[in-house]
């Protein structure tokens, strides 16, 4: 372990190089996620054929969890990878990205472009100590998939969601994220937002409080009572989804994206779909779901950084967004594109989603959100053994410790 | 392999003890153990390049608050890290996971891999192919394994479950994905622990056997007299490398739960620190943890080893 671990350092300390030839159009990597619906390919083409000659945008895969993605991102960064001209980075990298001066910020003409006409919430999740790190490409927040023929009035809030799931026996479960990772925090982060309250207080101190008591209270909840799935302590997305699909959960808690997946792979359950509000904690307040997304960021050490903020602008704008939603469910960064007639028909909520993005919460910004969030998911990981009083005493003396690099998580 | 060595020292020293001992290394001698010295040398440096270096850089790491995203705030800690590490649930938590998983799949690899062993050593028939198809798991990737095994447990894909008429997933509770990790391990590594066995069981001379069938031994005395005391040196090597290997769990308990439900692991732990975290401080304190505890392995079992040769000098 030890020398493995040392060996690795080794890597990353002899780094990988490259970059692209001196003539010819200079080749930007971009290193993003494997978006299934090829509306990245797709805007990568469509810029790099706009470029004319300038560039031409490769894309580099990244795993498809959040968590691996990260880690394959930071070693690389780490070691100063002139390579990276491009990152698809998830909305919650911003700081710790900035901080370690891996990307580059955008200033000027460049930042004017991107802040204009493109919602708050998804700029706020690329700003980090007044600066903006990053152009939102896409953006991401939880609706409410719920059964239409069996929940006649979508819950409002979660303990309605749980009275009705409950009523419902066998057919009434209520699938969320649960696992150990981070879509547990998201889960938490979207609970104690609605609750009223936040994560951390400051950047070196951690709030929780009652609200968190509350947010817990819900997890738990729903962990031990009838409607929880069996295997929720391990549910993430997909799991979740398949279980929507299979016809055995009457709700569940997810992204805007599986939309058209329902609708390709069980088209009998997408006929009864119904979407609604994620609910909310505070009975008559609505709620807060945390927002997701990708911003683009330029790496610090691209030998391309003028032809990288120009990709990134194009990749980003308003054709390559719209593509991205009608095909491939992501909800845009750019505000008036969801009353666009197009996407209306394609995606028929994306107000609902845009008053969902409008009102999100969003997840710590710190250098230090991995640790926070290891903190959430290992001190809420199984939800059935939270106690809500000492759980919340307990994560916030873990987080409170990891804000100072110190603690094991 | 490496009990074929032991073997060798074994007869080694027997000659040496027929021989009465006047202690004259001779010239030759002498010679020949330069001549060693020399030939080792290349490989003695390119360990300590590879290894010596990083285990000496963890060291000192451990001792520093050295955090990536924090490159401005490094500082000379002392124990400190050692401190919150040991002084920390998660840990020792951790610790015991690892040594139940150890303990348990090495024991049950043993009396499995033994059967195995004793299976392709007295195979008459198709012996090459039983010996293929014994260790067929033993060539699978263990990422590719441990998938196979979550997803036949996972509830939602998995056929265990309903077999079993289990009500719950068993990954999702502390005991049965503890069991499941256990049974992982064991399915992919009894081979190799076979494997090992075999090569011990081969040096079991048949006149032995022969001899003791004569004064009237049943099989079971000769397993138990006769096999058993003539293969402790394979045996102890082989519980030792499975016992390492067993105490540095990582791919298959990633896979199969990635730490959740308290079924973490300390290589887990020190990936969460080092890689996900990139607190080399702490992550570091971890590993030279996890480096103390294998050593201390090592050293219990080379003093049984140390024991059994003596015992058969005597």
């Amino acid at each position: 372990m030890l020398a493995g671990v040392a060996a690795g350092v080794f890597i990353v300390l002899a780094g990988c190089g490259g970059g692209g030839g001196a003539k010819g159009p200079a080749t930007l990597n971009w290193y993003v996620f494997k978006d299934k619906s090829g509306s990245f390919d797709y805007a990568a083409k469509q810029c790099s054929k706009q470029s004319g000659g300038k560039y031409t945008i490769k894309i580099q895969l990244l795993p498809a969890d959040a968590d691996g993605q990260r880690e394959q991102l930071v070693r690389r960064l780490a070691a100063k990878d002139s390579s990276i001209d491009l990152i698809g980075m998830d909305v919650i990298w911003t700081a710790e990205f900035a901080e370690a001066k891996w990307i580059k910020p955008w200033s000027g003409a460049d930042r004017a472009r991107v802040e204009q006409g493109t919602l708050a919430k998804p700029l706020q999740t690329a700003s980090y100590k007044g600066t903006l790190w990053g152009a939102p490409l896409n953006s991401n927040a939880q609706v409410l998939y719920y059964r239409k023929d069996l929940v006649p009035n979508p819950p409002k809030t979660w303990a309605e969601m749980l009275a009705q799931g409950q009523k419902l026996g066998a057919k009434g479960k209520i699938e969320v994220q649960a696992a150990q990772y981070e879509g547990l925090t998201v889960w938490f982060n979207s609970l104690l937002g609605s609750a009223g309250g936040q994560i951390l207080a400051s950047p070196e101190k951690a709030a929780l409080g009652p609200p968190a008591v509350a947010a817990l209270d819900v997890m738990k909840k729903l962990a031990i009572s009838p409607a929880a799935d069996p295997s929720m302590s391990n549910a993430k997305e997909d799991q979740a989804n398949i279980a929507f699909e299979g016809g055995k959960a009457a709700f569940q808690v997810n992204y805007p994206a599986f939309y058209s997946t329902i609708k390709k792979e069980a088209p009998k359950v997408f006929a009864v779909t119904g979407i609604a509000p994620w609910p909310s904690v505070t009975p008559g307040q609505p709620s807060h779901t945390t927002i997701g997304g990708i911003n683009l960021g330029v790496g610090a050490f691209t030998k391309h950084p003028t032809e990288a903020f120009a990709a990134a602008q194009c990749l980003r704008n308003r054709p390559n967004q719209k593509y991205a939603q009608v095909n491939g469910s992501f909800a845009p960064s750019i505000a008036d594109l969801f009353q666009d007639p197009d996407v209306k028909k394609a995606q028929p909520f994306s107000l609902l989603l845009k008053v969902a993005l409008e009102q999100a919460s969003l997840r710590p910004v710190t250098p230090a959100y991995t640790d926070i969030s290891l903190a959430v998911q290992k001190t809420l990981s199984p939800p059935s053994g939270i106690d809500p009083p000492s759980t919340a005493k307990d994560l916030k003396s873990k987080i409170d410790k990891a804000l100072k690099s110190g603690g094991l998580l | 392999m490496t009990n074929g060595a032991g073997t060798v020292a074994a007869q080694r020293a027997e000659p040496r003890q027929e021989a009465p001992g006047k202690r004259r290394p001779s010239e030759r001698a002498r010679a020949e153990r330069r001549l060693g010295w020399l030939l080792c040398a290349p490989a003695v440096l390119i360990m300590a390049a590879v290894t010596a270096y990083p285990i000496l850089n963890a060291v000192v790491l451990s001792l520093q608050r050295a955090d990536l995203r924090f490159p401005g705030n490094n500082e000379f800690v002392g124990l400190r890290n050692y401190g919150d590490v040991l002084s920390s649930n998660l840990w020792w938590q951790d610790l015991a996971n690892t040594a139940i998983i150890m303990v348990a799949s090495v024991a049950i690899e043993l009396v499995i891999g033994m059967l195995l062993a004793i299976v392709m050593q007295r195979a008459i028939f198709g012996r090459g192919p039983i010996r293929a198809v014994i260790l067929i798991p033993y060539g699978i990737i263990t990422v590719v394994a441990a998938l196979a095994w979550k997803y036949a447990w996972a509830a939602d894909t998995g056929f265990v479950p309903s077999l079993l008429n289990l009500s719950s997933d068993p990954l999702t509770s502390h005991d049965s994905a503890m069991l499941v990790i256990i049974l992982t391990e064991v399915w992919k590594t009894t081979p190799f622990m076979a494997l090992l066995l075999l090569a011990g069981l081969a040096l079991v001379p048949d006149e032995l056997h022969e001899a003791a069938r004569v004064d009237g031994a049943s099989t079971w005395q000769r397993f138990w007299r006769i096999t058993i005391p003539m293969m402790m040196p394979a045996i102890l090597v082989a519980l030792l490398f499975r016992a390492l290997d067993a105490f540095r769990v990582f791919d298959s308990v990633f896979i199969l739960t990635r730490g959740a439900n308290e079924t973490e692991s300390v290589s887990i732990l020190g990936y969460n620190q080092l890689i996900t975290r990139l607190n080399l401080g702490i992550g570091s304190a971890v590993s030279v943890l996890i480096f103390i505890c294998v050593a201390l392995i090592a050293v219990v079992f080379l003093k049984g080893f140390g024991r059994t040769m003596r015992q058969r000098q005597v």
